[in-house]
Parts: C-alpha cells; sequence; structure tokens
C-alpha cells in the first residue's frame, strides 16, 4: 500500500487546496464580477459582449470549485464535515445562486424574447451577486472559527452571521466586481471598456477600504491570528504584504490613467493573492479555526498518497488545457460574435 | 411512511430530489456528447452536409443539457457535507479520493474543451474541433466510470479497513475501485445513458418526419436512433440480467425486495404483479408464476432465494417502492426493445420512415429512457437501504447535525428553484428540437 513516507502528506495537501480554492477565487472571481456588472450595464448589446468574455471559460473556473470542495472532501474528511454543516444556510444558497447564474448562460439566449431574456439576466447578475456574498460570509464564517464537539459541528443555526462575516460578504462582491470590471477593459474595447475604467476606479478605492478594514479585523478575531501577524518571526513574512498591496494600487491606478489593457486586471488579481496569502498566513495551521489542525483532520495516508499522485501528474496537464482553451479564445471580443 | 417532521427522511428525500433532476442530466450529456462525436466523425469521413446539419442541430442542446447538469451536480458535490457529515466523516476517505480523481480525469477535461467544441470551429478548424468532441465525449464516460465507483462501493465495499472510532479506511485501492458491483454497473449506466438519447432522438426526428417525411436531416437523426434502439435495448436487457445475478449474490435482500418475495425457498414463483405489505410481510394481490423466480434469477428451475423475512423488520428496505420501480424499468426495457425490433422490420420492408404508427409510437417513447433510468436508480438506492454504506453504516448514522425546520426549508428551496430553473430548461430543450432542422444551417 503506497503511503509516501517521510512527506507531510497533509501540509502538500493543504497547499494544493489553497491553490484550489485561490484558483476559484480569481477565476470564478471576475466571472461573478462582470456579471454583478450587469446591475450598471444595462445596454443588450453590450450585455452580450460581457457574457461573450467569459462563455467558452466559466464552466472551467467553476470546476476549480468542485476541486476545492471534492478534494476537502478526499483529504480532509472531518473538515468537510464540520465546515459544510456549520454553514449550512450559507452554502445552500450559494448552491442555489451558482444554478440561477450558471444557466442563465444558456437560458438568456434560448428565452426567445426581450423580457425573458431580461428575465434571466436577472437571475445572471443576482445569482452573482448572491454566491459572491455568500462564498464572503462563508469565509468570515470560517475565519471567525466554528464550534465543534467531538468529531461534529455543535453550534447553532445562526452562528456564522455576525458583523464580521457581514463584512467579509460586503468585501466579496466588490472585489469581485473589480475583478469583472477589469476583466472587461482588458477583453472589450470603446464606450464599455470606458466606461469599465470608471467603475474600477470606484470599486479599486472601495476594494482597499475594505481590505484595510476586514484585515484589521481578522486580528482581533483570535489571539492566535494577532500573534501569527505581529509577533516575531511572524512579522518578517507578514510585514511586506501591506507594501506590496500599496505597490500594487500605486500599478493598478498608473495602468488606469494610461490606459492599459491589462495592468489594472493583474493588480487586481494580486490583491486577491497577497488577500489570500495574508489569510493563510492567519489560518496555519488551523483547517477548522479555533482548534482543528490540518494534521487532526487528514485523511489517512493511504487516501492522500493515492489522490496526491494523481494531482500531481494531471494539475500540470490541466493548467496547460485550461490556458490553451484561453489563448483560443484570446483578444478582444467583438460585437456580433455569436457565441449562440 | 410520511415522516415529515423527520430529519433524516427529510434529508433522504431532499438527496432524491436533488439526484433525481441532476442524474437525468449526465446520462443524457453522456449519450449525446458521444452521438455528436459520431455525428462529427461521419461529417469529417464522409464530407456529407447532413452530418454537420445535425451536429449543429444537437449541439445546441448538449450546451444547455450540459450546463444544467453542470449546475446540479455542484450541489451534488457539497450535499455529501451539507446533508450527510457523518457519512463524510466516516467514508469521506474512501468516497472523496474517488470523486477527486473524478474532478482530475474527468471534469477538468470536460469543461476545458467544451468551449471549444462549443464556439471553436472557426477558431480552431475541423480536425481539431473533432478532437475536442472526443475529449469532451471521452470526459463524460471517465466521468461515469468514477462516480459509479464509488456508488458501487457503497452498495458493495470491500478493500477497507475500520479504524477504533468507525472510519472507513482504504487497505486496497484496486479492490475499492472494481468493488463486486461496480464491473457490472457502470456498463448498465452507460447503455441506459445511450438508451435515454436513442429514444429522444429518434423521438425528435419522428416528430419532423410527420411533419415532412422528406426532411433530411430528420431521417438521418431517426434512422441512426432506431439501429441504436435495436443494438442497444436487447444488449441492455442481457446486461440487466446480468447485474440481477450480481446483485442476488452481494444484496440478496434487495433482490427479495424487488421480486416481493417474503419466504426463502427453492422453486420459487414469479411475482408478476402484487403490493408487498410490509406490516403483514405478505406479497398482497399476488399475480404468480411457479418456478419462474428461481429459473429467472439463479438460472435454475429449483434455485434458492432467499425472503425478507430472512432479514429483521429494521434491516429491510421498503420493498413496495422497489418491487414497482423494477417493474417500471424490466417493462420499459422490453418495450424498448420490442421497438427497436419493429423498427428494424419495418426498415427491411422500406416503410421505416413512412409507417405512421411507429413514428408516432417513438414520438410517445421520447422519456422513456429517462423514465426507465429514473426507475433503476430507485431499485438500486432504495433496495440497499437502510444503509449508506450497504451492511455497515446506517442511514441514520449518516446524517449532519441539521435540525428539522433547517432542512425541511432548505428542501423547499431546492423544490422551488429546481421546478423553476429545470422546468425552464426543458421547455427551452423542447423548443430547440421542435424546429424544424434545417440544412446547411
Amino acid at each position: 500500500m503506497m503511503t509516501l513516507p517521510g512527506l507531510d502528506l497533509p501540509l502538500i495537501w493543504a497547499g494544493l487546496i489553497a491553490f484550489a480554492v485561490l484558483a476559484y477565487v480569481v477565476l470564478d472571481g471576475f466571472d461573478l464580477g462582470t456579471a454583478i456588472l450587469f446591475a450598471v450595464e444595462h445596454d443588450a448589446a453590450d450585455r452580450d459582449l460581457m457574457v461573450n468574455t467569459i462563455a467558452p471559460v466559466w464552466d472551467g473556473n467553476e470546476t476549480w470549485l468542485v476541486m476545492g470542495g471534492g478534494g476537502l472532501l478526499a483529504v480532509f474528511p472531518l473538515a468537510y464535515s464540520i465546515i459544510l454543516p456549520a454553514l449550512y444556510p450559507v452554502i445552500i444558497a450559494m448552491l442555489l445562486a451558482l444554478v440561477f447564474r450558471g444557466v442563465a448562460f444558456e437560458f438568456r439566449f434560448r428565452a426567445g424574447t426581450p423580457r425573458g431574456r431580461a428575465t434571466w439576466d436577472i437571475a445572471f447578475c443576482a445569482g452573482s451577486l448572491v454566491a459572491a456574498a455568500c462564498q464572503g460570509l462563508a469565509l468570515g464564517g470560517l475565519l471567525q472559527g466554528i464550534h465543534v464537539e467531538g468529531r461534529v459541528y455543535a453550534g447553532g443555526w445562526f452562528d456564522w452571521l455576525t458583523g464580521f462575516t457581514v463584512l467579509c460578504g460586503i468585501a466579496t462582491v466588490i472585489g469581485y466586481a473589480l475583478l469583472g470590471a477589469t476583466w472587461l477593459i482588458w477583453r472589450t474595447e470603446g464606450e464599455l471598456q470606458r466606461r469599465c475604467r470608471r467603475h474600477a476606479h470606484t470599486l479599486g478605492i472601495a476594494t482597499l477600504a475594505l481590505i484595510g478594514v476586514v484585515s484589521l479585523w481578522t486580528p482581533m478575531l483570535n489571539p492566535a491570528f494577532a500573534h501569527r501577524w505581529f509577533g516575531w518571526p511572524g512579522i518578517l513574512l507578514t510585514s511586506p504584504v501591506p507594501v506590496l498591496v500599496v505597490l500594487l494600487a500605486m500599478g493598478f491606478w498608473r495602468g488606469l490613467a494610461h490606459r492599459h489593457h491589462v495592468t489594472p486586471f493583474l493588480c487586481a488579481l494580486g490583491w486577491f493573492v497577497l488577500c489570500y496569502a495574508g489569510l493563510g498566513i492567519s489560518l496555519f495551521p488551523l483547517i477548522v479555526p479555533p482548534g482543528l489542525t490540518i494534521w487532526q483532520a487528514a485523511a489517512p495516508p493511504e487516501s492522500q498518497a493515492f489522490l496526491l499522485v494523481g494531482a500531481v501528474v494531471l494539475i500540470p496537464i490541466v493548467l496547460i488545457y485550461t490556458g490553451y482553451a484561453y489563448w483560443v479564445f484570446r483578444g478582444k471580443v467583438l460585437p456580433g460574435a455569436h457565441y449562440h | 411512511m410520511l415522516a415529515l417532521h423527520d430529519a433524516v427522511f427529510l434529508a433522504r428525500l431532499q438527496f432524491a430530489f436533488t439526484i433525481g433532476f441532476h442524474i437525468v442530466l449526465p446520462a443524457f450529456s453522456i449519450g449525446l456528447a458521444s452521438y455528436l462525436m459520431v455525428l462529427e466523425g461521419l461529417w469529417l469521413a464522409t464530407k456529407q452536409q447532413v452530418y454537420l446539419d445535425l451536429f449543429q442541430f444537437w449541439l445546441k442542446a448538449f450546451s444547455l443539457v450540459f450546463a444544467m447538469g453542470v449546475v446540479s451536480g455542484i450541489v451534488m458535490s457539497y450535499e455529501f457535507g451539507t446533508n450527510w457529515g457523518r457519512f463524510s466523516d466516516r467514508a469521506g476517505a474512501i468516497i472523496g479520493p474517488l470523486m477527486g480523481y473524478e474532478v482530475l480525469t474527468a471534469f477538468f477535461l470536460e469543461a476545458g474543451f467544451l468551449g471549444i467544441m462549443l464556439f471553436g470551429l472557426r477558431r480552431v478548424g475541423p480536425v481539431p474541433h473533432f478532437l475536442a468532441t472526443c475529449i469532451v465525449a471521452l470526459g463524460t464516460l471517465i466521468s461515469a466510470f468514477w462516480i459509479l465507483s464509488a456508488n458501487s462501493w457503497m452498495q458493495t465495499p470491500q478493500g477497507y479497513t475500520v479504524s477504533p472510532d468507525g472510519r472507513f479506511l482504504p487497505a486496497d485501492w484496486a479492490a475499492v475501485i472494481f468493488n463486486p458491483s461496480f464491473t457490472v454497473r457502470l456498463p448498465h449506466m452507460v447503455l441506459a445513458s445511450y438508451l435515454c438519447v436513442a429514444f429522444f432522438v429518434g423521438a425528435v426526428g419522428a416528430w419532423h418526419l410527420l411533419r415532412d417525411a422528406t426532411n433530411k436531416p430528420a431521417r438521418t437523426m431517426f434512422s441512426m436512433a432506431m439501429w441504436m434502439a435495436l443494438l442497444a435495448a436487447p444488449l441492455q436487457i442481457v446486461m440487466g440480467d446480468i447485474h440481477g445475478l450480481n446483485t442476488l449474490h452481494y444484496q440478496p435482500e434487495k433482490i427479495a425486495a424487488l421480486e416481493g418475495d417474503w419466504d426463502s425457498g427453492r422453486g420459487v414463483p414469479l411475482v408478476l404483479f402484487g403490493w408487498p405489505n410490509m406490516q403483514t410481510e405478505h406479497t398482497d394481490y399476488a399475480l404468480e408464476l411457479p418456478h419462474l423466480g428461481s429459473l429467472i434469477l439463479t438460472h435454475e428451475w429449483n434455485g434458492e432465494i432467499k425472503g425478507l423475512k430472512d432479514w429483521k423488520a429494521e434491516d429491510r428496505p421498503y420493498a413496495p417502492v422497489v418491487f414497482w420501480a423494477f417493474r417500471i424499468m424490466v417493462g420499459l426495457g422490453f418495450l424498448m426493445a420490442a421497438t427497436g425490433i419493429a423498427g428494424v422490420v419495418l426498415r427491411c420492408r422500406g416503410r421505416l420512415y413512412s409507417t405512421p404508427w411507429l413514428l408516432r409510437l417513438m414520438v410517445l417513447l421520447a422519456p422513456v429512457g429517462f423514465v426507465a433510468l429514473l426507475a433503476g436508480w430507485v431499485v438500486t438506492e432504495v433496495g440497499r437501504q437502510p444503509y449508506t454504506v450497504y451492511g455497515l453504516l446506517r442511514t441514520a448514522e449518516s446524517v449532519s447535525p441539521i435540525a428539522t425546520p433547517g432542512v425541511a426549508i432548505s428542501l423547499a428551496a431546492f423544490a422551488v428553484v429546481y421546478l423553476i430553473v429545470f422546468g425552464s430548461g426543458f421547455a427551452y430543450l423542447a423548443r430547440l428540437v421542435l424546429r424544424r432542422p434545417a440544412a446547411g444551417e
């Protein structure tokens, strides 16, 4: 029986699951964000264009969510079996919202009447907004800690609903909208692109402010978080994070001012990666705060090793053909480029 | 039986409802993806426009069905945690990696090449596009491989040990993956998917032929569907028989429930119809054929069959549901096979496209594959109750600690959303395929 002795499998898998979730957040982040911008972009032709920028890739992007969930079940089943019941209403709402968002890609082209299309546009936008908010709530709910007794969730029905989690929900919606706006700056041109620059400007300010508030609030949730951020030697790791956020902000507004096409998107992605890294610093080595570590929640080494062999071989291949799929649909999306 | 105050029952109902909607969609995708691969391959090989026309026609339907399958599938991958947390904790180390491999080898593959398949013909050219179609079709089959392996392990677990705290640990992955019922369940399910699509495509072809018997794309799709029905339906009956023998060996009380047999014995009759009564432990109103039960199940005139009374009352599945779902599945299976044979007889007489009763029958049979598939799913899932991991982990011990009102609210939300969303989806699908398939589209 294969167990790969000498490797810290839970640590490797924590890294891989973290990568899958990050891949989901940035990839589906701009999909959901593009749809959230339907709230301020009402022109039918522009909306078609916006959908067409993501239509060929959204399914692949969403697959990372299944990888994160399925992977968690496979390699940290205890964490999976605690987190999901703890966040039950949030997860169910997110799944239902993603149902509306996902089918709207097809249905808005199949509805046949302007009214039908407008209905599914609402489903597309509202579904994406609710999904984004739920993901933020879930993240906040996890960060603030989950009450566990024995091996099961022992908290209440609304433990996940606090000021902090609501703030995380809002921050995620705003952050995804920023990703969507900068994605559209990259993939469109003309009037729509110009308006997206304006959206990106506003959303950039809001995102930075929210990053600040969440970052200050997080260490107050749990003394261990504060220790990791401000204690020695953690501060060596954490102090560059705010500096890099500021550097990216300079790149972001310079990119907007000089009408760069890709820079704002890359800087926004950078913010997400940094926030995510900050999150990792706070949590590690916990997988379910305040008490459960990645080693305690780990599946037996036989399970982790078995899936790791596949993951090490297949994830690079997945990244290559995903890259190819993006490359096939590269360039500006033009009006009338019918994807249906 | 309707225990709406019971959180376990509600969680089961929610899972049954969400998977019932979900399962028809991947079955549809598996069959349609293979069909699209054949169509595009034929187009490349023969350069006949009709195959490209049919490809484009069914590609739109595939796109719609696939999107619905994806969103309903994501729900499933999280529901194991939200509603079946204790099951996930105890069996996650075995079920999880199988599903992990499904994501890595199938979901990413399908999603990665779906965009090219749907929108990329002009961008990449015909041959790379055909490869993308093949990869998507292959992905649907790989997905079936892993998920049926996981499901089969829950039916016929092997290759595991149990930890002191009651968790299932993998001991031999080859034994886990190729567990005893997997090798019969996978072909049974793939054939079912092909039959679903054969009869759906056949119904659409027949519908258009009834309006215009000269419609070339309609003739081609109808002809292909009838060949598939002729080939796959009898094969499925043989496969079903093999599956039944396998179940008799590994899950005998499922067989006892679906046969409505209460007392063990030799030379057991075949109960054609009746109502298994769980209280009186007797099948009421039974219409029986002597010895046939033993003959079909053991292939011996006096073969021994176990009855439900061999198990304690609390270890028995709810027999009426299993019994009737089984009859629906088998009945529709024979109806499909008979239709396939009727098709080939009429084809030999040169009247395949011009026999109104066959065309009308085929239109009526549009959902037949899906109904049979769902009935079969009910047989296998209700038949292995009261366990999630057969014989080892009870369903009642598998649920998450979610209070009854919570599950009731989520169940109601699923019901409303699914009826709206998938109701609209199937209506759009119907509109799409009822539009005349035009040549040179």
